[in-house]
C-alpha cells in the first residue's frame, strides 16, 4: 500500500445476520469498498440513508469488526493494531455520544484523562478547546441543556482533544440550523488547514459538493463513482435538463421520443419527469419543445441546470438523492 | 512482566476515571437518591410503625426484623437505576465513542458497575444509620458484620449483573426498569417483612425456596447473633449463581450489540 494515502482499504466487507420470523437473512451493508484517502484532504461519502456509509466507518473506528477486506489507517493494519489506530483517530457518530447528564467541560476533561493526560494537563486542555471551539459561555451547564449547534461544537471538541490525525464525522450538520451549520462548516475547514485529515459522511449534495475535496458516491454499499466534485460533474459532460409533465403517460411517452430523435447522453424517466443530459442545453431546448410540441405532448414545467452532484448520483445509481431528503 | 503490570495499571486507571463519570451522575441526580435511600426508610418507617404491631415476628423486636429486607430492597432499586445509565449509554452512542479510544474495554462496563456498587455500599450505610436511629441494634460482633458486609456485596454484584443484563436488552430507558418491579415482589413474597409460616402453603413453598428468603435470613440471623443454620451458604451460592449466569448473559449480549 501507498504512504501518500493516509486511510486504504481493500474489499472492506461487512454482513449482518438479520432474523425475521425465525429465519436468519444475511444483510450485505457493505459489499467489497476500496478507499484511498490523501492525507490532509476532506473525503465524503455521499448516499441516501441506508447505503452503508455509517457501517463503513464505524469498520474504520474500530466499532465494528469487518467481515473480510483489510484496513490500513495511518500506517497501522486494523486487524493487528486497533490500539494504535485509536489514537490516531477521532470519531463522532451521529448520535454525538455526548454525556448529557455532565457539563460540557466535565466531558472534555473525562475524554482527556481516559487519552492517558494527567488531571492537571487535562484541565488546561478542556479549558483550551472551550475557547477553541467558542463554548466558554455554556461550558459549565449539563450538555442536556444545550442547543443542537452547541452539543455539535462539544461533540467536535470530544473527537479533538486527544490531538489526532484523522476525524471521522458522521453525518456531522445533520438537524442543525443554517447558522451552526455554516459554523460547523468553517470550523471543519480550519482543522482541514492545520493538517487533519477528515472524512465524513453526509447526504446533503451541497454538504458533499462546497466542503469535500473528494467525494465517493455510495449507494447499496459499494462505491458507485469516485472524485472531486468538480470532476464528477464534468464527466457527466452536459447540461441537465428538467421537464416537467402532467401525468406519468405523457413522461414516458416523451422520454422515448426524446430518446429517439434527440442526440442526448442520456434521458431518465423519473415518475412525472424527464431528465435529459444534454451538451448545450440552452441551444437544444428550442428542437427539444418543438418535437414534444408537435408529438401533442405538453411540457408543463422547464429547467435547465448545470450539472450537480445529485445529477452525477442519478447518472451512476438510477435514482435521485433528493428524493430521500423528502 | 513490566508489560503486564502497566497493563494492568492502565486497567485499573480506565477503570476509576470511568466509575468517577458514573459516581457523578448516581450522586448528582436527586430522584436517584430519594428513590434509592428515602424510599426505603419510609417503607421501613410504614412498617415498623403501622403495619408491625400486627406482624408477629416473636421475641424478635419488628425493626429488627425488617433491617434485612430494607437494605436488600435499597440495594435493589439502587443497581435498577444502573440498568438506566447502562442502556442511556448503549442507545445515545456513548459506549460507541468509547470504543473508538485507546482504553480498556473491562472498563466501560466495569465502571458502572464499580459505581453500583460504591453506591449502594453508602445508601445501605445510611439505611442502617436510620434504622439505629428509630430502635435497631443488633448483638453480632465484628467477624459477623464482616460476614454480614460479604453477603450483601455479593448481593449487590448479583442485582447489578442483573440490571446490566437487563440495561443492555432493552431498546430503551423504560423498557430497562421493568425488571426492578419483579425483584421487588420476590422480595415481597420472601420473609423480608414477615415471617412464611404466616402464608398460605403454596405461597410459602415458593417463599421459603427463592433466594430472597434465605439472603434474609441469614443476613438478620447474623444481625440478631442467632444460630444461622445453612443459610449462608445457600445465600453465597445464590448470589454466587445469579453473577454468574447474569455476568455470563450480559457479556453475551454485549458482543451481540456491539458486534
Amino acid at each position: 500500500m501507498n504512504d501518500q494515502f493516509i486511510i486504504e482499504t481493500k474489499d472492506l466487507r461487512k454482513n449482518f445476520i438479520s432474523k425475521s420470523k425465525g429465519k436468519k437473512k444475511i444483510v450485505e451493508a457493505v459489499k467489497g469498498i476500496n478507499l484511498a484517502v490523501k492525507k490532509g484532504e476532506i473525503y465524503g461519502f455521499l448516499g441516501p440513508n441506508g447505503a452503508g456509509k455509517s457501517t463503513t466507518q464505524k469498520m474504520l473506528s474500530t466499532i465494528l469488526s469487518p467481515t473480510s477486506g483489510e484496513v490500513r489507517i495511518n500506517g497501522y493494519d486494523l486487524a493487528k493494531q486497533p490500539q494504535q489506530i485509536r489514537q490516531s483517530i477521532g470519531y463522532v457518530s451521529q448520535a454525538g455520544g455526548t454525556d448529557s447528564m455532565s457539563t460540557g467541560m466535565e466531558n472534555l476533561i473525562l475524554q482527556s484523562l481516559l487519552y492517558g493526560l494527567d488531571k492537571e494537563t487535562a484541565q488546561k486542555r478542556a479549558l483550551q478547546f472551550t475557547d477553541r471551539f467558542q463554548m466558554s459561555s455554556f461550558a459549565d451547564r449539563l450538555a442536556v441543556s444545550y442547543s443542537g449547534g452547541q452539543r455539535r461544537r462539544l461533540d467536535l471538541a470530544l473527537g479533538m482533544i486527544h490531538h489526532p490525525s484523522i476525524l471521522l464525522l458522521d453525518e456531522p450538520t445533520v438537524g442543525l440550523d443554517p447558522q451552526s451549520r455554516a459554523y460547523l462548516w468553517d470550523e471543519i475547514r480550519n482543522l482541514k488547514e492545520e493538517g487533519i485529515t477528515i472524512l465524513l459522511t453526509t447526504h446533503y449534495l451541497d454538504e458533499a459538493d462546497k466542503l469535500c475535496d473528494t467525494v465517493a458516491i455510495i449507494d447499496y454499499g459499494e462505491i458507485a463513482a469516485e472524485g472531486t466534485p468538480a470532476k464528477l460533474k464534468d464527466d457527466i459532460g452536459a447540461d441537465s435538463v428538467l421537464l416537467g409533465f402532467g401525468d406519468i403517460n405523457t413522461s414516458k411517452k416523451s422520454g422515448e421520443i426524446l430518446s429517439k430523435e434527440i442526440e442526448a447522453q442520456g434521458v431518465k424517466v423519473e415518475d412525472k419527469n424527464v431528465h435529459l443530459y444534454i451538451r448545450n442545453g440552452e441551444r437544444e431546448l428550442p428542437n427539444i419543445l418543438r418535437l414534444l410540441d408537435s408529438n401533442n405532448l405538453i411540457v408543463e414545467s422547464i429547467s435547465l441546470s448545470k450539472p450537480s452532484l445529485d445529477d452525477v448520483f442519478l447518472k451512476h445509481t438510477g435514482r435521485s438523492l433528493r428524493e430521500d431528503d423528502k | 512482566m513490566m508489560k503486564i503490570l502497566s497493563g494492568l495499571e492502565n486497567k485499573i486507571s480506565d477503570a476509576v476515571v470511568m466509575s468517577g463519570r458514573c459516581m457523578r451522575h448516581s450522586f448528582r441526580s436527586i430522584d436517584t437518591l430519594i428513590t434509592v435511600a428515602i424510599m426505603p426508610i419510609m417503607m421501613m418507617v410504614m412498617f415498623v410503625y403501622i403495619f408491625g404491631g400486627a406482624i408477629n415476628t416473636g421475641a424478635v423486636k419488628y425493626v429488627d426484623y425488617i433491617v434485612p429486607g430494607i437494605i436488600l430492597m435499597c440495594i435493589m432499586s439502587g443497581a435498577a437505576y444502573e440498568a438506566l445509565r447502562i442502556n442511556n449509554d448503549l442507545t445515545k452512542g456513548i459506549f460507541d465513542r468509547f470504543r473508538t479510544m485507546p482504553i480498556a474495554k473491562s472498563s466501560i462496563l466495569g465502571g458502572h458497575i464499580l459505581t453500583s456498587v460504591v453506591f449502594n455500599a453508602v445508601s445501605s450505610l445510611i439505611i442502617m444509620l436510620f434504622a439505629l436511629l428509630i430502635g435497631f441494634r443488633s448483638d453480632a460482633d465484628i467477624l459477623k458484620w464482616l460476614l454480614i458486609i460479604g453477603i450483601l456485596l455479593l448481593f449487590t454484584l448479583a442485582m447489578t449483573w442483573i440490571s446490566a443484563f437487563f440495561g443492555l436488552l432493552a431498546h430503551s430507558a423504560e423498557g430497562a426498569g421493568v425488571f426492578s418491579y419483579i425483584l421487588l415482589f420476590m422480595l415481597f413474597i420472601s420473609s423480608a417483612f414477615t415471617p412464611t409460616q404466616s402464608m398460605n402453603s403454596a405461597v410459602r413453598a415458593f417463599a421459603d425456596n427463592q433466594p430472597m428468603t434465605p439472603i434474609i435470613e441469614a443476613v438478620r440471623s447474623l444481625m440478631l447473633n442467632e444460630p444461622v443454620g445453612h443459610n449462608v451458604l445457600t445465600a453465597i451460592l445464590w448470589c454466587v449463581g445469579i453473577i454468574i449466569v447474569a455476568f455470563a448473559a450480559s457479556m453475551q449480549i454485549y458482543k451481540h450489540k456491539t458486534a
